[in-house]
């Protein structure tokens, strides 16, 4: 125990930083093209596979991210794959993050108005044209700001990756306040790191959700 | 190499599990209406008269928004250690749970109170309500009842990440389950048990919060409406 | 006949802008005095001040015996003694039309609730509304909803009344049974002070009325004045319509 707080460990923290971007990058990368998929499934014209994909989403959004880990860490560990943290984290992230983005999607979708389907049917589009052409260009405008703001979400997240030992930003606080013992100090500075990851793009988030609103007010 | 599943040897702990899983609806239970109580109070201080204390309630959201919940958890808990206080581990679980939702809780309790037309406020005061009572009866209860399925969302999601709590040694079901799963060596099966357990916990916070909202707001009991 | 509403020179500024340049008029007990006047003149603002939901930056203003240009002003005292009614009716959507009506009541007066119902189905039965008692605002159309608020008013059995163009909102058919209504009040004798663009209800049941122009009283007289205008602007607001 002892020592003060040195640039090195300053420098240590913002290696931490470089992986906790690494990591949400890599679960939003995954876990959107996951969440696309869930979000097909889910405004699919098949009974079936939209109550699958409910399920898949009701069981993920009712597990805590932290279990969801351990089974991904364990499970796969047991089964006889050896995942490295960053990979057994990044799974489990964007299994996390396909549930919520889905979700998100899904109702973005679902607000563009039922006649734009219609329409294009007449137009004898297929459904895939219609959602690529027509449906998907509208829903992205109204898709940025929550899919921005999830953005935040993943961020504070990965610093659940810690408990299986990837040593990402909360990781580094704890390692560096384990040998100097200055928890308001270290986990501070850690959370400041955070804040100015997320903070700026929260402002982004909101910024963006009243430019819409002002857009759809003046349409109306 | 074949993984036989085994969920059979975890039976004997099924007490602990029952433990752990109502320790964490306790935790959850005190946070959510203490939650409820800063986060109402909060909202109210963000749309005060006072600056000074809408920028303190502003800065307080914004932080705990824009950082995970482990690191306030660290923060919280060997801080306090560090300076001298020592809370129980139960205590300091329910302190970071309550200083997490509160935030939370407050914006979207102000989202729904900027719901509320300026008029209703006006006919109030013309009617010679004071201003504690036009907030309780014009202003909170029907934005609360416009809010109230983000509100209990929140607080589901809240019960979920009470989880991380097992980073300080909280004996909620997760930490439980990272007992059982060292002394039973079946940590798959254990984290399945588990994770069925908090769905299923989460879908009885969920009905029992239905409840508690058809009990509230008789108006959409009876019309069915969104207000 | 003493004035239970006198305004004695009233400025009234939003930011820069003066929005009521001196504005003197009286209402006596019992009186009904219809104020009429252009979009923008201050015909609400004039009205809002009355009962402090607006503040003036000078002047002198008594109601019922309050100052509302002195410090110690009793603010609540105050609005019980005046009622006030507003164009978008401003009903509590979360409220049946009894808990509507006695909220004020039961707060503001400490009415048990074994009195509240008694009370509210008294005052539903002087707007001819007793059967819609246990209905939610949104059961209820725009003319039942505004005879609601007035009667949410009467019951806190207030001095005087305040109108703000209560039936701009509502087409013509609902706009008359709300006009009824007051017609009724007006003959009971309550003290009215009512923001109106319905000529004909200002001729025939304001015993005078107040034509505001740019922020002042401009002209002042019987509902005859409507047939004898006597000043330019008056003549040009009535020929125009609105
Ligand atoms: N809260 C406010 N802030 C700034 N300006 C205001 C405010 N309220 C009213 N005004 C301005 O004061 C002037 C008078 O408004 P007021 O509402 O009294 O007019 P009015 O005669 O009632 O008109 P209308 O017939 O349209 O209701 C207007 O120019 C208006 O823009
Ligand atoms: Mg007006």
């Amino acid at each position: 125990m002892g020592g003060s707080f040195t640039v090195n460990h300053f420098l240590y923290l913002l290696q931490g930083v470089g992986w906790t971007v690494v990591l949400s990058a890599l679960a939003f990368a995954l876990g959107g093209v996951a969440g696309f998929g869930v979000m097909l499934l889910r405004t699919a014209r098949s009974a079936l596979l939209r109550r699958i994909s409910f399920l898949y989403v009701q069981l993920i959004q009712g597990t805590p991210l932290l279990i969801l880990l351990f089974v991904v860490y364990f499970g796969l560990g047991v089964v006889g794959i050896e995942l490295p943290p960053l990979l057994a984290a990044g799974v489990s992230l964007m299994v996390y993050c396909s549930a919520f983005l889905g979700e998100i999607w899904r109702g973005c979708v679902e607000s563009v108005p039922r006649t734009q389907w219609e329409a294009s049917e007449g137009l004898a589009l297929t459904r895939w044209q219609t959602l690529v052409d027509v449906i998907l260009p509208q829903a992205a405008r109204i898709a940025t700001p929550p899919t921005v703001g999830f953005l935040v979400q993943v961020l504070k997240s990965t610093s659940l990756a810690s408990v299986v030992g990837f040593v990402e930003l909360t990781r580094a606080a704890q390692v560096v306040n384990n040998s100097l013992f200055t928890p308001f100090l270290v986990f501070g500075i850690a959370g400041v790191l955070y804040f100015a990851l997320c903070y700026p793009l929260s402002r982004w988030s909101r910024s963006l959700e009243r430019k819409l609103n002002v857009g759809r007010r003046q349409a109306a | 190499m074949k993984y036989t599943f085994d969920f059979a040897s975890l039976q004997e702990y099924w007490p602990e599990f029952l433990r752990g899983a109502l320790m964490t609806l306790e935790m959850t239970a005190i946070a959510t209406v203490l939650g409820m109580v800063i986060g109402v109070l909060c909202a109210i201080g963000r749309r005060g008269k006072r600056p000074w204390l809408a920028a303190l309630c502003g800065a307080y959201v914004e932080v705990v928004r824009n950082t995970p919940y482990l690191i306030q958890i660290f923060f919280i808990f060997f801080g306090l250690a560090s300076a001298g206080l020592k809370l129980p581990i139960f205590a300091a679980a329910i302190l970071t749970m309550v200083f997490n939702v509160g935030a939370y809780t407050a914006e979207i309790v102000r989202a729904g109170m900027d719901t509320i037309h300026p008029g209703q406020i006006e006919a109030a005061e013309a009617l010679g309500l004071s201003v504690p009572q036009i907030y309780w009866d014009v202003i909170l209860r029907p934005a609360l009842e416009r809010v109230y399925p983000s509100l209990t969302g929140q607080f589901v999601l809240m019960m979920l990440s009470s989880s991380v709590t097992s980073q300080i040694s909280a004996e909620e079901l997760t930490g439980v389950a990272n007992s059982v799963q060292s002394e039973s060596f079946r940590s798959f099966e254990t984290f399945i048990v588990v994770a069925v357990l908090y769905f299923l916990m989460a879908m009885l916070l969920k009905f029992a919060f239905f409840l508690v909202g058809q009990a509230m707001f008789p108006r959409r009991r009876r019309l069915g409406t969104p207000l | 006949m003493s004035a239970v509403v006198k305004l004695h020179d009233i400025h009234k500024s939003f930011g820069a802008i003066e929005v009521l340049k001196g504005v003197s008029f009286e209402i006596d007990r019992g009186e009904v005095v219809a104020i009429i006047g252009r979009s923008g003149s201050g015909k609400s603002t004039a009205l809002r001040c009355i009962n402090r939901l607006e503040t003036i930056q000078s002047g002198t203003l008594e109601v019922c015996g309050h100052r509302l240009d002195q410090p110690t002003l009793d603010l609540r005292a105050l609005r019980q003694d005046v009622g006030m009614v507003f164009q978008s009716y401003n009903l509590f959507p979360h409220l049946t039309v009894e808990q509507n009506i006695t909220l004020a009541p039961r707060r503001v007066k400490r009415l048990p609730n074994s009195q509240a119902r008694a009370l509210a189905q008294e005052s539903l039965e002087r707007v001819g509304l007793a059967e819609k008692i246990d209905c939610y605002p949104e059961q209820l159309s725009g003319g039942q909803q505004q005879r609601v608020a007035i009667a949410r008013s009467l019951a806190m059995q207030p001095k005087v009344m305040l109108f703000d163009e209560v039936t701009s909102a509502l087409d013509p058919q609902l706009t008359g049974e709300v006009l009824r209504v007051m017609e009724t009040l007006a003959q009971g004798g309550m003290t009215m002070a009512v923001v109106t663009h319905e000529m004909t209800f200002a001729r025939r049941v304001a015993d005078r009325v107040i034509f505001m122009h740019q922020g002042r009283v401009w002209e002042t007289g019987p509902g005859e004045m409507l047939e004898n205008p006597q000043t330019p602007e008056l003549q040009a607001f009535l020929s125009n319509g609105l």
